[in-house]
């Protein structure tokens, strides 16, 4: 661990390296460096400085209202949004969801896991992969994958576009759709819908196929490299299902440690606080939460596509689980710990919604027109699902008269707050440490951010650029190097 | 079967005046024009260059906080340039990002509709929503016209669309 890298004992005397912004996902992320007079460092954190305060705006709103207003959180994912709402308020109208609801959901879901994963595989991560952290900074970008590996791009840009047609007809449009309301959903699948999702279905899973082979061989070519590269140890959290299987949309919650040893299982999530508590630190607006059993200091973890394929005992759709046994495997039967692995879970898991999407479309169920049901009232609802970037927790009490008195949202990029900051710290000890900044160095600390696909790196990689600004200060607060990548991504000095 | 014309508008409706273009969608989808498939989103991605497979022709809609009022009509022409992000690209962004992964795209146009005022959840100005009413009138004569070529007639100078 490199906790010591979190505060440095003698900050006046260190020059000071910021990177900023790192992002706009809700905002803005930055990076700080403190660093001696021999570029060795000191401190390494990673800030979201931006004031959120989205739990506040809802209070005061009827609580029905809230599955649509919550999306407007994000226009990444706000399908999660929509769904951990729905399921809280499922809660509160003590519903037990129709078969055909359950499952237009879980359709909906899968399309928006299956769009979210391909955009950051394909558009932000694979110029990373492909081209390399140092390469032309013109090139590593969506377009640059477009002329160089045409086909990859035409399967990258056609996955994205199947899942957001699966949102589009579940939920009524493709970005801030209406689809999950509270006890069920607002549409169920036409005949015709179905049809023509099914008809594209085999490519779709083909083409996550050829991309896990894809993302296998990259990570495999240079082993050492990818396990090495911001490696640390954590635990795990995510969702399981009650056989232990990797679930997305629902289950009970598995945490495990850095030794693969399980520190809670099948959690009911609706008491998610009795495992969970979340921490304020004075030098970032986001929440540092951690596993109470285990104290401030270890109890911090890790979610996402990398979580749930080391969590669970297997994968209901054979392709998959296929791939999470090759994965493994290689891990010698533990966990994988690189910060890199992330890449290869998430293929692993856009495969298992391809297939899963398939099963789903050949169920009867989906024509159904029970859409909602309802049934006696609860004051609080929690709604937990394992959102493409990890564990999104959405709770809510609302008063007598309906309206919203207090909620309180986890996201999966809070949950890797910690993880984040981890990364950070390894790879600037291991390659700013002593080094000059140059564009590519830089770009190894955004390469680590980015492999959580928080949502900061969906709009920072823009151009395989994150548009930055990095000063140098010595210890008498005078600049002395400073460096510039505009949105262009072109560098000066 | 795919329509040989997309008319695909794009602006955030909670904007002001930025809701000009799927105003404008809304108010074709009530005219139901034949032969014309109308899309809407709230940015231009890359996976727009895929709604443009087997068209005729593709026209983009957009606010324009810079053209003449009441709109601009300009022929679009593939162009690599600094706005690929996955949130959003330009209309000429798309095309060389259709360039690049299907080949040459079809002929391109952009109406650009002059907006006024931005604001998170202010209504349309009156401005704008005199130039929603000439672009309409523009649009629907466009609809009924047959041909790429006889859509160039409607294209505005230069110095119109500053």
């Amino acid at each position: 661990m490199t906790f010591e890298l979190e505060t440095a004992a003698h900050p006046e005397n260190l020059k000071r390296v910021v990177i900023e912004p790192v992002s706009r996902v809700e905002g803005h992320g930055k990076v700080t460096l403190l660093l001696d007079a021999d570029n060795h460092v000191h401190q390494a954190r990673f800030h979201i400085v931006e004031f959120r305060g989205f739990e506040k705006f809802i209070q005061g709103r009827p609580f029905w209202e809230v599955p649509v207003i919550v999306q407007r959180l994000c226009g990444i994912c706000p399908v999660s949004h929509n769904l951990g709402a729905a399921k809280a308020m499922d809660m509160i109208v003590g519903a037990k969801l129709t078969p055909t609801a359950e499952k237009l959901r879980r359709l909906m879901h899968l399309g928006q896991v299956l769009q979210s994963h391909a955009l950051h595989f394909y558009y932000l991560a694979s110029p990373d992969l492909l081209f390399g952290f140092d390469s032309d900074v013109a090139k590593r970008n969506i377009v640059g994958v477009a002329a160089a590996y045409p086909e990859i791009a035409r399967q990258g840009v056609a996955l994205r576009k199947y899942g957001q047609e699966i949102i589009k007809l579940t939920s009524g449009k493709r970005v801030h759709g209406t689809g999950a309301v509270p006890g069920g959903v607002n549409k169920n699948l036409t005949l015709a819908e179905r049809y023509a999702l099914l008809k594209d279905i085999d490519q779709m899973i083909a083409w996550s196929r050829d991309a896990v082979d894809l993302i296998r061989k990259v990570y495999c070519e240079t082993p050492d490299f990818h396990n090495g590269f911001g490696f640390f140890k954590s635990s795990f959290m995510s969702l399981v299902r009650e056989d232990g299987a990797l679930d997305l949309y629902h289950g009970g919650l598995r945490a495990k440690d850095q030794n693969d040893q399980i520190i809670f299982d099948h959690l009911d999530y609706s008491h998610y606080w009795d495992q969970v508590h979340e921490e304020v630190r004075p030098w970032s607006y986001m929440k540092f939460p951690f596993i109470r059993s285990m104290g401030r200091e270890n109890g911090w973890y890790r979610v996402g596509p990398l979580a749930r394929v080391n969590n669970c005992d297997f994968i209901p759709t054979p392709l998959a689980e296929a791939e999470r046994k090759t994965f493994k495997e290689f891990g010698g039967g533990m966990a994988i710990q690189s910060t890199l692995a992330y890449h290869w879970a998430r293929m692993i898991e856009m495969l298992h919604c391809a297939e899963g999407i398939k099963e789903l479309l050949h169920d009867g169920d989906l024509l159904g027109d029970e859409l909602v049901t309802k049934g006696e009232r609860s004051l609080r609802g929690v709604g937990v699902i394992e959102a493409p970037r990890g564990t999104l927790i959405h709770h809510y009490r609302i008063n007598e008269d309906e309206l919203i008195v207090r909620a309180n949202l986890i996201v999966s990029t809070t949950h890797n707050n910690q993880a984040m900051n981890e990364a950070v710290r390894q790879v600037a000890l291991k390659y700013l440490d002593g080094n000059e900044l140059t564009e590519g160095l830089l770009n190894h600390i955004e390469v680590a951010i980015r492999a959580f696909d928080p949502c900061l790196s969906c709009a920072t990689h823009a151009l395989g650029k994150m548009p930055l600004e990095v000063e140098l200060w010595d210890a008498e607060g005078k600049v002395v190097d400073r460096m510039e990548r505009g949105s262009a991504g072109s560098c000066g000095v | 079967m795919t329509a040989p014309l997309l008319i695909f508008a794009y602006g955030n409706p909670s904007r002001g005046d930025d809701a000009l273009g799927p105003l404008l969608i809304e108010r074709l989808e009530a005219l139901n024009p034949p032969n014309v498939e109308l899309l809407t989103d709230f940015q231009l991605q890359v996976e727009h260059a895929a709604d443009m497979l087997g068209r005729e022709r593709v026209l983009f809609v957009d606010a324009s906080v810079s053209c003449a009022p009441p709109y601009a009509f300009t022929r679009l022409t593939a162009a690599k340039d600094t706005s690929y992000t996955s949130h959003a690209m330009s209309p000429a962004a798309v095309l060389q990002a259709y360039r690049e992964l299907y080949g040459e795209p079809p002929p391109s146009y952009l109406l650009g509709v002059r907006g006024h005022a931005f604001e998170l959840g202010e209504p349309l100005s009156a401005a704008a929503a005199s130039n929603l009413e000439s672009a309409q009138a523009l649009l629907q004569k466009l609809c009924a016209s047959p041909s790429h070529q006889a859509w160039d007639q409607f294209i505005m100078p230069p110095e119109k669309t500053i």
